[in-house]
């Protein structure tokens, strides 16, 4: 009975959403600030349930000695991070801010240069002894190349920056058509469950 | 004090996190993972604010009448209700994410319908755009518009049946020329990504203290 229940609900929404498509209209406005309202306490239960849970509270019972007492420090910079609802200490939250921002920048250096870097040139760094392989050499370099805005586009670095924009443009035409793909059987998806599952018109 | 003390924090800990790259041994060795769960559990309280900005908001907007106050309402019942069936779900299952408990309810028959059909949406939006922008007048759009469509067919039964070398194109255009164009972006993303985090964590950077 439930699961009947669940399927309209699901579906009414899903009809409530497509809905926009004729125009702006209260059916849509309704489904889209559930969206909000759910997600958002999902988001935080989630957090809470699988981080706060087992990184603090849990690990607080079961570790013994200083380990005990370190993993109290984030739960300090975490409550101070709350200081925002007072305003006369507010000042306080740019503390905990600041400890984000830093382990965030310590990883925008080591985790880009290790994670993205250094294997994006690795696979540039191929023999040309095919094709492919200077196409993709080249392609690298000329969109480097337009992205190099530290000097003026002029001769041959308006030529590279001119191969550069072809072989972005065929990126993004590549990324487009892909795109355009998964949306749309995201949409197959959803038809499929509204006539499959919620008024069953195919077997 | 109240921005030199934030600059220090942020210069040791992203300084520690660097050291402790380079450096893989104890006592720093694990330094980084700790940071990594410190930022997990600070993000958890953070949410926090932005529960209060949201719900805070939105019953403004109801105590106020403002325009659409009643889709506001609909927002702050979605949230609480959501809320009471975690909480629920939290205090009587196994897991949050137990099958048939109350929270995998709302997240089966609310979060992905809703979710899925607003992404898919987009289809008609993206064939809007795409009858906009693939005017071929130019190389450039003309390239755009080509291989699009090379890509869109090429991963369809049709595309076969229209011509069989379609899904080779589309294989080889996804693996040579747009990997190629891809990685120079990604290049340079991480280049700007490392410059600007040198500027953070020197303290070049103090927009985030405002």
């Amino acid at each position: 009975m439930m699961q009947i229940i669940g399927t309209w609900i699901a579906a009414g929404l899903t009809l409530a959403i497509f809905s926009f498509l004729y125009k702006d209209n209260p059916f849509y406005k309704f489904a889209e600030h559930l969206y909000v309202g759910v997600s958002a306490a999902y988001a935080i239960l989630y957090v809470f349930y699988f981080d706060v849970k087992p990184l603090l509270i849990e690990k607080f019972i079961t570790e013994q000695g200083a380990e005990r007492w370190i993993i109290l420090i984030p739960a300090v910079f975490g409550l101070i991070m709350l200081s925002r609802w007072i305003p006369k200490i507010s000042w306080l939250s740019r503390w905990s801010i600041a400890l984000t921002v830093g382990i965030a920048a310590g990883l925008g250096i080591t985790g880009q240069i290790q994670g993205i870097l250094l294997p994006q040139i690795q696979g540039t760094l191929v023999p040309l002894t095919s094709v492919n392989n200077v196409i993709m050499v080249i392609g690298v370099i000329a969109t480097l190349v337009y992205f190099y805005f530290s000097i003026a586009h002029q001769g041959l670095v308006k030529h590279g920056a001119r191969l550069g924009m072809v072989f972005i443009m065929v990126a993004f035409g590549a990324s487009f058509g892909y795109t355009v793909m998964a949306r749309i059987s995201l949409l197959i998806g959803r038809l499929h469950f509204l006539v499959y599952e919620w008024l069953h018109l195919v077997k | 004090m109240k921005k030199e003390i934030p600059l220090a924090i942020t210069f040791i800990t992203g300084l520690i996190i660097i050291v402790t790259f380079f450096i893989p041994h104890q006592p720093l060795g694990t330094m980084q993972q700790r940071l990594l769960l410190w930022y997990s559990i600070v993000l958890g309280f953070t949410m926090l604010l932005g529960m209060d900005s949201l719900l805070r908001s939105n019953i403004q907007k109801i105590v106020r009448k403002a325009p659409g106050w009643p889709f506001a309402l609909v927002l702050i019942i979605g949230f609480l209700g959501t809320l009471i069936a975690g909480i629920y779900t939290w205090a009587t299952s196994e897991s949050l994410l137990s099958l048939g408990s109350s929270f995998m309810y709302v997240y089966t028959y609310f979060i992905i319908p809703l979710q899925a059909t607003m992404f898919s949406l987009l289809a008609f939006f993206i064939a809007s755009a795409a009858y906009r922008a693939f005017r071929a007048r130019s190389l450039e759009a003309t390239l755009l518009l080509i291989t699009a469509a090379i890509v869109m067919l090429g991963r369809v039964p049709v595309g076969v049946e229209i011509w069989d070398k379609l899904p080779v194109m589309q294989d080889w255009i996804m693996e040579v020329p747009q990997m190629a164009a891809k990685r120079g972006i990604f290049i340079g993303i991480a280049l700007g990504t490392v410059a600007m985090s040198l500027r953070v964590i020197l303290g070049l950077e103090r927009t985030y203290l405002s």
